[in-house]
């Protein structure tokens, strides 16, 4: 077990290196000059580009620039915003809060829908109840996060007037108030991958039910409900908790729009104004800590599979 | 009994499936609709009318006006071809990117199959949506871009797919054969794997195009695809959010236009996967 996991630990690291070759990379797509963007009134004076390009480095042969940025990354430095003029890492680690709020808010209304409706599918399989819950599945995957949320507002806030359809209001302050602002955004988000939970569960419950354990469980006579939700169901969350664990990282994706749609001031809407401002070191260091969160999900996933299937610790 | 050629069967099957005989309607209507736009288009969707801002869906505007008094109907009609190109044209890119790259990494092996799996690894590290604007971001605001973004975001699926299968293919008798008969590598790709995989890469190419359309609609919600004036159904939900209160038709039919032809895709592509699927087969 130590042994493969050493090796799952050695995969990450080629992982995050070339991912922050690529987030370096991004920078050379750019169109046009970066000093010259930085520079604003003054990009006349080529005293001062030459200056804005010695600061940056810019002036350097690229694989010096990679090495320089990468060293700086190491140590927690993302750059600084080239519109609000503050650093990128402080920038991120202030909104994070609010996205992870949403997130795990998010998560936990994903897990309330997607399980007890993959439950209910594998029970009755092939017939109607598998169908519905197929079809509602099948619908949520297609539904652009974005437009259920405009309708979402359209219906709670616009028509009904139970919610307001927009704004945040940090949990510390008033929490009641927090969740008012945040449920509707939570659910949207949630509904993403409450589709995909779904499928999950319904495939881990068929597998358990199939199981000899299900069988004994049976014939000893317990009752249905029992059988179902104590034993096969405690079985199949073990790949789902897992397989969860990395749809996290969708949770993030899918902030982005979410968090445009209710203006609220998170990860995603950071990344979103920093693409109108053209503030492309904001845009890189988003990326950079959405792709390191999601590879230690990945890890975090493995890991905890590992822990609770103890088939594995010998493998 | 006569024997029935694969192809033959995975249509019989395919039509078997009636929801995915239904997503394969819609999906045709959809494509008639962008082909044929100028005549199905009851108006100009790029003509502004000061007489008619955000005017109720009536027997004139089945779907209303938007902000600059233009009728709905056509922009969502003309907005079939931003969406519905932007799918296919990505996910052709998307392909041509990843399979060859994908065959190369499964049948080289060595260097470039660790080198060519580590990036697309990493690649599938970042979530979708967030590496597509990121790359979006830095080419700059336009409708060839979002597809590049979204070819580039999409291609390693179709590497650690094409590369997975062309490692199972090698494997095989009929590969060992065809190289013992002296083919070169590129003809054993060319000729005897590429045929094999290409069923499965069919039911992903059609899942992609589904995730390919979400992620224009976003980006053009975002601003990052199509420009104004020109319709695509992102952007006109972006102008829709500001009159939410006012106008709700404008939000509505972009958004269920989207809805459908993903959901199409979607269904067309479970009903490959259940058609071309060997192991599913029922008689």
């Amino acid at each position: 077990m130590w042994f493969w996991l050493l090796r799952r630990l050695g995969q990450v690291v080629p992982t995050l290196l070339i991912l922050s070759v690529l987030i370096f990379a991004l920078q050379q797509l750019m169109p046009g000059d970066p000093a010259l963007i930085l520079a604003g009134e003054e990009r006349g004076d080529p005293q001062v580009l030459a200056q804005i390009r010695a600061e940056l480095f810019l002036d350097r042969p690229l694989p010096e620039q990679y090495a320089r940025w990468l060293w700086r990354v190491l140590h927690g430095d993302l750059g600084f915003s080239w519109r609000i003029r503050e650093p990128v890492a402080t920038l991120i680690l202030q909104k994070l809060p609010v996205t992870l709020q949403l997130g795990g808010m998010a998560f936990v209304i994903a897990c309330c829908i997607g399980i007890p409706l993959g439950v209910l599918s594998a029970v009755y399989q092939g017939r109607w109840p598998d169908v519905l819950v197929n079809a509602v599945a099948l619908a949520g995957i297609s539904t652009p996060n974005f437009w259920l949320g405009i309708m979402l507002i359209l219906l709670v806030s616009v028509h009904l007037g139970w919610l307001p359809p927009s704004g945040y209001v940090p949990l510390s302050e008033d929490p009641w108030q927090s969740l008012a602002t945040t449920i509707m955004p939570a659910f949207v988000l949630g509904n993403a991958i409450s589709a995909v939970l779904m499928r999950h569960t319904r495939a881990a419950m068929l597998n358990a039910l199939g199981q000899d354990y299900v069988r004994t469980a049976r014939a000893k006579g317990l009752r249905e409900r029992v059988v179902v939700l104590k034993h096969a169901l405690r079985n199949a969350l073990v790949p789902v908790v897992t397989l969860g664990a990395i749809e996290l990282g969708r949770l993030l994706a899918g902030a982005v729009l979410t968090e445009q749609i209710f203006t609220i001031p998170g990860f995603g809407k950071l990344i979103v104004d920093a693409v109108f401002n053209r503030d492309y070191p904001v845009v890189q260091g988003v990326v950079m800590v959405v792709a390191v969160i999601t590879v230690l999900l990945a890890l975090l996933a493995d890991i905890l599979y590992l822990l609770v299937n103890p088939r594995l610790r010998h493998a | 009994m006569s024997a029935e050629s694969p192809f033959r069967r995975a249509l019989r099957q395919f039509f078997r499936h009636r929801l995915a005989v239904f997503g394969l309607v819609v999906v045709a209507l959809f494509v008639l609709a962008a082909v044929f736009a100028p005549l199905l288009a009851p108006y100009d969707p790029l003509k502004t009318s000061w007489t008619l801002v955000r005017k109720a869906p009536s027997a004139a505007h089945w779907f209303g006006t938007d902000e600059n008094g233009r009728d709905i109907l056509a922009r969502v009609i003309y907005g079939a071809r931003a969406s519905l190109m932007a799918g296919v044209v990505a996910v052709t890119l998307a392909g041509c990117i990843g399979i060859p790259l994908g065959l190369l990494a499964g049948l080289a092996g060595g260097w470039a199959e660790t080198l060519i799996s580590r990036v697309a690894d990493a690649m599938l590290a970042v979530p979708f949506l967030i590496l597509a604007i990121a790359l979006a971001a830095f080419l700059g605001p336009a409708l060839e871009n979002a597809m590049l973004a979204i070819a580039i975001t999409a291609s390693p699926v179709f590497v650690r797919l094409s590369r997975g299968m062309a490692l199972e293919a090698k494997s095989t008798d009929w590969a060992e054969a065809a190289r013992a008969l002296g083919n070169p590598p590129w003809r054993l790709a060319l000729v005897h794997v590429l045929p094999n995989i290409i069923p499965p890469l069919m039911v992903q190419a059609t899942l992609s195009i589904a995730e390919a359309i979400i992620a224009e609609a976003s980006l053009s919600f975002l601003g990052l695809g199509q420009q104004p004036p020109n319709p695509s159904w992102g952007s006109m939900l972006n102008s829709a959010q500001r009159f939410l209160t006012q106008a709700p038709w404008m939000a509505i039919y972009p958004g269920v236009a989207i809805f459908l032809v993903v959901l199409a895709f979607n269904l067309v592509g479970d009903g490959l996967r259940d058609a071309l699927d060997p192991r599913s087969q029922k008689r």
